[in-house]
Order: C-alpha cells, then sequence, then structure tokens
C-alpha cells in the first residue's frame, strides 16, 4: 500500500476592517445583521458614470499585513478589472490586483503541536473589492450589496503544506496575525475570514504535482483541518483504488464532516483581465513602506521570544498566552499590577481559562471577564506571601470571575486568611486525632496514607483556612508522639 | 430673436438687466417647440425645470449675485447623469432610468446657475458618428435635414447650429464633439484628457472619454470650459491643474505661433472641397502671422485599428453593469442567465453589440497580448509622434473630418466607412491631446467644413487663442440654417 502525503495551498480571503470602502465612502459594517442595501451608494452600486477611488487605509492595512508576513512590497503595484456576470457582482467586473500585487514573496512561520516549526511560503497578498451577498427564497433571489466594494485581502500560500495539521497551524497564525494588526476581527463564522484549501496527494517521497481539488465554505478553522484531513484521506483512497481524482470544487458538509462536489471545473474561466482605466497605477513609496513596518505592533513570534526570555516562561505557556493578542495584554496588565510571571501564565492558562471554557467565552474577550488583570496578579501576590492558600484562592478566582471586587477586601471581609498560628492549629489537630482513635491506631500501624484523612478532618475543622504545611507537620509530629 | 444671441452676448444683457432668463429661455423653449419636430436634437425636455431654474436665477440676479453662467440655457448630452432627469445614452437598456445623482461637469453648472434645455440625442452609449445609432431615432442636420449631424454628440450639435440652445455639453471618445460640431457648422472643444471630471459621463471607454463642449462662438466654449474644467476627487484620472481665464487668453494674435500641419491628415478619399478649404484656412493663419510647418505623425494610420481595439475592450467590460439586475428594463425570463441574455439583448443595439463582441474578443485569453496589449503599445507610438510633434509647433492644423456631412443611411450598413469619418479625431483621445473644430468654409451643396486645432495636454488656452484670432479674421462662425 502506497504512502500519500498532501500537497495544500491556502487561499485566505480577509475582509480589511477600514471605516469605508476600498473605492466609495460608505462604511464597512457588518453584513450580517446591517439591514440589506442601507450602507450603498451609487458608486458601490454601479450605478453608470461612477468612479472608483482608492482608499488609502485600505491600502495601508493591506501593507501592513504584506510586512508581518516577510512579503516583499513591489513600488509599482496596479489595479484590473476582472469581468463576470453575477446578480452580486454590480459592475460585472471585480477591481481587482491581478498582475501587479501589492505584496510577495513572503513566508510564514508556522508552530506544529510536536513542538517544531515549519516556514510556509506566501505567493501574494492582493487587494480587491468584495462582492454583495444573495439570498435564495423560493423561486427568486435576493440582493443586498451592503458587502459589495468592502476590501478585501487575498492571501495566497505556495502549496507548502502537506497535513491537516500543518493547514491548521498556518490558519490559525495566519488568523492571529490578522487580529494583532487589528485589521480583521478573525471572525470565520460571519464570513469576514474566508479560508480556502487546495488540496492534492501525491506518494510520500514523490514531488509530483496531481490534480487538486478546492474547498469552499470552511467557516472555522476546524473545518479547515477537518476538511483537509478528510479530502487528503478521500483522495488517497481513490488512487488507492485505482481511480483519479476529478479537478473539482468541494463544498465542506460541517453536518456530515465530510466534502462534497459542488462543481466540476472542466474548462478554466476566463476573466477578461486588463488593467483599470479608471484608476492611476499604485507607486508604493519606499518612505510609505517604512512608515508602515514602523509602525507595525509586536507580533506573535516576537512576543512568544520576549515572554520567553524576559519573564523565563515555557515555550509552550509563551506561545499559548500570545496565541490571542487580548491574552498577551492582559498577562502583560497583571504583571504590571506586580504579579509574579510564572504564577500570573499559570492561573490564566489553567483557572481562568478553565472559568472561560465553562461560561462558553472565547480567548479574547479575556479583557472583558469580571476578574481584573490587577486583582489576578493580587490573587497572586495573596498566594505567595502565605495569606492565603491554594485551594482558597480557587475558590475566590472563582468568586472574582463570577462578581468581580478586590481579593484584598474580600480576603478581609470573609475571614478567608490563612491560619499559620501554631497553637490554634496545634490544638485543633490535637482535638482531631482524640476524634478518630481508630484511624490513629491504624496509622500508626502502618497505614499511612491516612494521614490524608486526618488532614481533611483538620482542614474541615478550620474551615479551609489552615496552613496545609504546617499542619502536616503538626499531625506527623503529634501522631509520633502517640507511638507507645 | 433672443436665440440669436450668442453665449456672451446674453451674459452681458442678462448682466445689464436688457433681458431675464425666464424670456431667455421661453424663447428658447418655443424655438425647440416649432424647430425640433424636424431635427429631433433632443431626447427629454425639460420645460418646467428649466422655468424654475430661470426664474430662480433671475432672483439671484436681483439680489446681486453674478455668476457668470447664472440663468444661460444649455443643453446636455444624454450620456450625462442627472439626478431625476430620465438619462437614456440613447440605449433601450436605461429607458425610463431616472438617476440618483447628477454628475461632476454638470453640477458645477447648475451650482452656477445654469438652466438645462434638456437632453439631447446621442448614438447609443456614444458609440458612432452619425446618431444613426440612437434607440430613439435619428437626429437631422440642421443645414440638410436630409443629412446626419454627425455624431455622437450629434443632438447637442444640431441643439446649437439650430439656435436651440446657447451652447451644450457633449462628449468626445474619439471626435463624438469635433466631428459633429464639423458637420453642423458649430465650435466643438474636446479638452485633455484629465481637465474634466469624468463622473457622471457613462463610461463608454474610460481612457479616452471626456466630457467637452459646444458654443456658437470661439468664446462661449472657453466660457463653458472654465466652468467645468478643474479636478474632482470623485474622479481619480482629473488633474488637479490650476484652471486658466480661458476667455481672457483670447488675444486675437497668434503672431509667431508654430503651426503644424502633418502630411498624414491629407490623404486619398478626402472630400477635395475639405481639403481646398483646410488650405484655405491654413492660408489664412499665415495671413495672420503663424509660422506654417509641414510635420510629420508617422503612426497616424495606426490609429484607426488602435482605436477599435483599445475602445470596445474598454466598453466590453463598461457596459457589463447594464444587466437589468439593479436598473432599466429587466426581461424577466425566470432564470438568471434566460434574463441576462434577454435583457441584453433586446436592450442593446446592433452597433454596441458589435464592440461589445470585438472588446470581449480582444481582452479574451490568448488573444490579449496579440490585441490589446498590441494596441496599447501602438498608442503610446502614437502618443510619442505628438510629443515629438509639439517640441517644434504650438498648435496643429488638419480637417476634421473627411467628408462633410452624409446622408441619412448612407453608411449605416457600412461600418467601417462609418469609423472612417473619425479618422483625423481619434489620434487626439488617443495621445489624450486637445482637439478643436471651427467652422471654416462650406462645400458646393453648402454643408459646413470644420477645420480642427490639436494642442499639446492641457494648453487648452493656445488652442483657444489661435481658433479664436482665426475667428476673428473671418465669418463663417456666423454663418446659420435656414429652418
Amino acid at each position: 500500500m502506497t504512502t500519500y502525503e498532501g500537497v495544500i495551498g491556502l487561499e485566505v480571503h480577509a475582509e480589511l476592517e477600514t471605516e469605508s470602502k476600498m473605492f466609495c465612502s460608505c462604511a464597512v459594517v457588518d453584513s450580517t445583521s446591517a439591514t440589506p442595501n442601507t450602507h450603498v451608494c451609487p458608486v458601490c452600486l454601479g450605478m453608470p458614470g461612477v468612479l472608483p477611488v482608492i482608499n488609502r487605509q485600505a491600502i495601508e492595512f493591506g501593507l501592513m499585513v504584506g510586512l508581518a508576513l516577510n512579503c516583499e512590497i513591489p513600488e509599482f503595484s496596479q489595479f484590473a478589472r476582472k469581468s463576470y456576470f453575477y446578480p452580486d457582482l454590480p459592475k460585472g467586473y471585480q477591481i481587482s490586483q491581478y498582475e501587479f500585487p501589492l505584496a510577495i514573496n513572503g513566508w510564514l512561520e508556522i508552530d506544529l503541536p510536536d513542538g517544531s516549526t515549519k516556514r510556509v511560503h506566501i505567493r501574494r497578498a492582493h487587494l480587491e473589492e468584495d462582492a454583495g451577498k444573495l439570498t435564495h427564497e423560493g423561486d427568486h433571489s435576493l440582493v443586498d450589496l451592503n458587502r459589495a466594494g468592502v476590501p478585501l485581502l487575498e492571501i495566497v500560500s505556495e502549496a507548502d503544506i502537506h497535513t491537516a495539521d500543518e493547514a491548521e497551524a498556518y490558519a490559525r497564525k495566519l488568523r492571529a496575525i490578522l487580529r494583532y494588526l487589528g485589521v480583521n476581527s478573525g471572525d470565520m463564522s460571519k464570513g469576514v475570514l474566508r479560508m480556502e484549501p487546495n488540496i492534492s496527494v501525491r506518494p510520500v517521497g514523490s514531488d509530483e504535482l496531481r490534480t487538486r481539488t478546492e474547498i469552499k465554505n470552511l467557516n472555522s478553522i476546524r473545518s479547515v483541518t477537518r476538511g483537509s484531513a478528510y479530502e487528503i484521506e478521500r483522495q488517497s483512497a481513490v488512487y488507492e483504488s485505482g481511480g483519479t481524482v476529478q479537478q473539482a470544487t468541494m463544498g465542506w458538509d460541517e453536518a456530515r464532516q465530510l466534502t462534497v462536489v459542488q462543481r466540476y471545473k472542466e474548462t478554466a474561466e476566463d476573466y477578461r483581465y486588463f488593467p483599470e482605466p479608471d484608476l492611476p497605477v499604485l507607486n508604493v513609496s519606499r518612505e510609505w513602506v517604512e512608515e508602515m513596518r514602523a509602525n507595525l505592533p509586536e507580533l506573535p513570534d516576537a512576543k512568544r521570544d520576549r515572554f520567553i526570555s524576559e519573564y523565563g516562561l515555557s515555550r509552550y505557556d509563551a506561545s499559548v498566552l500570545v496565541a490571542e493578542r487580548a491574552v498577551a495584554e492582559y498577562y502583560e496588565a497583571a504583571l504590571n499590577a506586580g504579579g509574579d510571571p510564572k504564577q500570573v501564565a499559570n492561573y490564566i492558562t489553567g483557572d481562568v481559562f478553565r472559568q472561560m471554557n465553562t461560561e462558553g467565552r472565547d480567548r479574547d474577550d479575556i479583557g472583558v471577564i469580571k476578574l481584573t488583570p490587577t486583582a489576578l496578579a493580587a490573587l497572586v501576590t495573596l498566594v505567595q506571601n502565605g495569606t492565603i492558600n491554594h485551594n482558597i484562592a480557587k475558590k475566590l478566582l472563582e468568586a472574582l470571575y463570577a462578581e468581580g471586587g478586590d481579593p484584598v477586601q474580600l480576603v478581609e471581609r470573609q475571614g478567608l486568611a490563612q491560619v499559620s498560628d501554631t497553637d490554634v492549629l496545634s490544638q485543633a489537630v490535637a482535638a482531631v486525632l482524640d476524634e478518630h482513635p481508630d484511624e490513629v491506631t491504624r496509622y500508626l500501624g502502618g497505614e499511612e496514607k491516612l494521614i490524608k484523612f486526618l488532614m481533611g478532618m483538620v482542614m474541615r475543622a478550620m474551615r479551609g483556612k489552615a496552613d496545609a504545611q504546617i499542619v502536616q507537620g503538626l499531625l506527623v509530629e503529634q501522631l509520633d508522639a502517640r507511638r507507645t | 430673436m433672443l436665440t440669436d444671441l450668442t453665449l456672451t452676448d446674453a451674459q452681458e444683457k442678462l448682466r445689464s438687466g436688457a433681458i431675464t432668463s425666464v424670456e431667455l429661455t421661453q424663447q428658447h423653449l418655443e424655438r425647440i417647440q416649432t424647430i425640433d419636430p424636424d431635427v429631433k436634437a433632443y431626447l427629454t425636455l425639460t420645460e418646467n425645470q428649466a422655468l424654475a431654474a430661470a426664474d430662480q436665477a433671475d432672483q439671484r440676479r436681483q439680489q446681486g449675485d453674478d455668476t457668470p453662467l447664472l440663468g444661460i440655457p444649455l443643453a446636455i448630452k444624454d450620456v450625462l447623469m442627472t439626478k431625476a432627469v430620465q438619462t437614456t445614452c440613447g440605449s433601450r437598456i436605461l429607458e425610463g432610468f431616472l438617476p440618483p445623482y447628477t454628475g461632476t461637469a454638470v453640477q458645477n453648472l447648475f451650482d452656477m446657475g445654469v438652466v438645462m434645455l434638456g437632453k439631447t440625442n446621442v448614438d447609443e452609449f456614444a458609440m458612432g458618428s452619425s446618431t444613426e445609432n440612437s434607440g430613439y431615432g435619428v437626429t437631422h442636420n440642421p443645414w440638410d435635414l436630409d443629412r446626419v449631424p454627425g455624431g455622437s454628440s450629434g443632438g447637442s450639435a444640431a441643439a446649437v447650429a439650430a439656435h436651440m440652445a446657447l451652447g451644450a455639453l457633449g462628449t468626445d471618445t474619439g471626435g463624438s464633439v469635433r466631428q459633429p460640431g464639423s458637420f453642423c457648422g458649430v465650435c466643438a472643444l474636446k479638452p485633455s484628457y484629465g481637465r474634466v471630471s469624468r463622473y457622471g459621463l457613462i463610461a463608454f471607454a474610460s481612457s479616452l472619454d471626456q466630457i467637452g463642449v459646444f458654443g456658437r462662438t470661439v468664446e462661449d466654449m472657453a466660457v463653458l470650459l472654465g466652468a467645468i474644467a478643474g479636478h474632482d476627487p470623485r474622479d481619480s484620472t482629473s488633474m488637479d491643474l490650476p484652471v486658466p481665464d480661458y476667455r481672457a487668453g483670447l488675444t486675437g494674435d497668434v503672431h509667431g505661433l508654430r503651426v503644424g500641419v502633418p502630411k498624414e491628415y491629407f490623404i486619398e478619399g478626402i472630400q477635395p472641397e475639405v481639403e481646398q478649404t483646410i488650405r484655405a484656412a491654413i492660408d489664412q493663419f499665415v495671413t495672420l502671422g503663424a509660422d506654417i510647418r509641414e510635420i510629420t505623425l508617422p503612426h497616424t494610420d495606426y490609429a484607426l485599428p488602435t482605436y477599435y481595439l483599445i475602445a470596445p475592450a474598454e466598453a466590453s467590460a463598461n457596459l457589463a453593469r447594464f444587466d437589468g439586475v439593479r436598473y432599466g428594463p429587466r426581461q424577466s425570463q425566470g432564470a438568471m442567465w434566460p434574463t441576462y441574455k434577454a435583457t441584453r439583448g433586446q436592450g442593446f443595439g446592433a452597433e454596441v453589440k458589435r464592440r461589445i463582441m470585438l472588446g470581449t474578443y480582444a481582452l479574451s485569453a490568448g488573444y490579449y497580448d496579440a490585441y490589446y496589449l498590441k494596441a496599447q503599445k501602438v498608442r503610446t507610438l502614437i502618443r510619442q509622434d505628438f510629443d515629438r510633434a509639439f517640441e517644434a509647433v504650438d498648435i496643429i492644423l488638419s480637417p476634421t473630418a473627411p467628408t462633410t456631412a452624409f446622408r441619412i443611411g448612407e453608411k449605416v450598413d457600412d461600418p467601417l466607412q462609418m469609423y472612417l469619418s473619425d479618422v483625423f479625431t481619434l489620434p487626439a483621445n488617443l495621445a489624450g491631446i486637445v482637439g478643436a473644430s471651427i467652422p471654416c468654409g462650406f462645400d458646393r451643396a453648402g454643408l459646413p467644413i470644420g477645420l480642427q486645432i490639436m494642442g499639446p495636454a492641457f494648453d487648452e488656452p493656445t488652442v483657444l487663442r489661435a481658433a479664436h484670432a482665426y475667428q476673428h479674421a473671418t465669418d463663417w462662425h456666423t454663418r446659420r440654417p435656414t429652418l
């Protein structure tokens, strides 16, 4: 049996969250919620006589992404017309970059599950305008052009990706970068970020390129992973049974978790591209590029490396913290409030994420939870200086997550501070041992694990606030004293 | 008759209070009622709107407003978008279309208090040289109603020639203001590409289209051009250059002006009376003290084929939006593709379909390099011809068209013969330079002949100065058709 590997390239369409559309002054709005056709004007409706005007902010967003993806930015860039008829395309052509894209020849380093990294090459990133949306109802279709003309950046990778895990890592890293740059929300379910893998397979070790298929309507990163895995498996099975793969556009069926053929591509479409005569060529000055480069925020990889060197975090913890810009910002805010770097990291990746999962919140919502970075820092400090123990800390964190507030005040008001007074604890230990003579005898007879039960009894008597280490010491000491 | 005034005379009379805009407008509307059933220059008359605008202009003037074009009645070519006033482009595919906005050039005129009398007939989507391609009937030449007025701005040219407007806006993609200007015996100017905003001009060929003006004198054109020229942030191809006072530059003096006469523009097939008349006009420039030189524009022969690749290619994309989805009549057939086919199949006329097919072919995969890209390279050579010529001369003189107005129906079945009407005007569009046409004589049948004056990009002042000096010394422009 032949072993096959995938050959995957990813085509990603990211709407740019500029204030206005690509070629007119209409606002860019959430097209899944806005009333249809309320953010339109003669230009984006494709009325006769209108002309496009390039949105400078869209170019700048595009440049930022290009630079973040380590691309070359050519000095000369140009828009073209891509012609095809469809009711969601008002002009009958899409203004898109073709021969001269904004950014070329970049790469993105992806992190794989085994801890290794890999560079995926970026062929190009170019600007274009989005189309509108069609809704099919019975025997007719409705056209909503709110989305028509929204700036779209198409980012095309080389076919460097060989597994579904790599496709997922690429998708996650790219999404994180777009979100770090503040140019795209990354919300795939709303369609503002659309990823289309094109996939073929070949025997491992070969360098041939076989017929590929393209998967559309993937509305989450998970579906990118599963769709890619499914398609690799399907194509491998086709070849294994002596068949051939047909070039096709596949759709991802989320309910059944499989790909289905949408249409076979027998002939390449002819879009009759030619340079857009209504727009001047775009000269991207080196000064402009450098200005954009200087304005780039710290990106995930750089932040991860800094977290490792500056805060002594493990690569794993650092990667988890930087995966979302909001989490990284929350983390550093807690450090600024005086929290211990390692302990804060542990609490965020442990208890805080657990609470958020339970509540069904996304990690990028961390900035709005009631447990503030300052409160988390204070909580960590209370544990570290022995004011509260870990159990109390856990309960306190739950309370702060649910209600908010200042942990120091809560500890005082509710009397949660740890009891470390040896006299008090000594009396409590003695009382427990007196109440449980059987367990004491069995312990002394060699059943040493019973010390945990006795510990629990002391803690219960102290309502959880006893300093566990001191209690442990006292128990051993007093039990020893009871040997005859 | 107030309709016999020139635009600048009317300006003076309005300013002095000798006439009102309402009187001026009413007399124009009356003349249109009398004459236009024969000429058919207008597709849409906007009488009520015109009278209201005239009344408003008179009130503004009473309050001391002295905006130059305040209260002046003009005609507007029906390819220019006018809010809530039917704009068809001469096409059935836009029948009943009421635009949601007014284009920049027309809005500038409205802001100055211009009175729009109506929208004038055109070849469908400005594709043609006779207005015979209009979906709404042909316009007749005021000098001989059996003849065409030229095109595509034939309605505007005829309206000005027949005193149904003091001036007019047209558009020129390959000669569409100059050639009808020549056929109808009026002054016409195609400004440099980028001089006037194209926002609101329904695109035929985006890299060639430019709004132009018609007047009965060069002075009238200078005033109109000044009103519509300038940068528009809505048109990225409009140039951000200052607008000179064109009228102030009309000194009447062409002493020492270097005038080029390109040998490639005096070719076989040119009507002999046209050549004789143009030669006489050139002699007139000698008399005025200009310095005449023969020049060469070696790639002139390629202008026509180059134009007929580039213009249709751009048109094939520009006209894709007319699909019946958002505006215009929809020929619903249930499913999407049959509806598209029926809407466009019934909405577009034969010439428009022919050019969409030509352009689609020129842009198709496998043909793009051989046709569209090659044509762009030749276009550069044609532009370089003019660049070199304008190192040695200030303006270039030539016939505007090889013939005078032809008979209605004479060329409709022969598109290539029709295309040749624009052989002398196309190069200026390909090069983006200035081109004007002014009356310079008549043939034996009494039909007007136009002299084309070309000048470097953005040197409208020199072209206008030369045209005005010629007009100052001659009286061809004062002759009017009898209707």
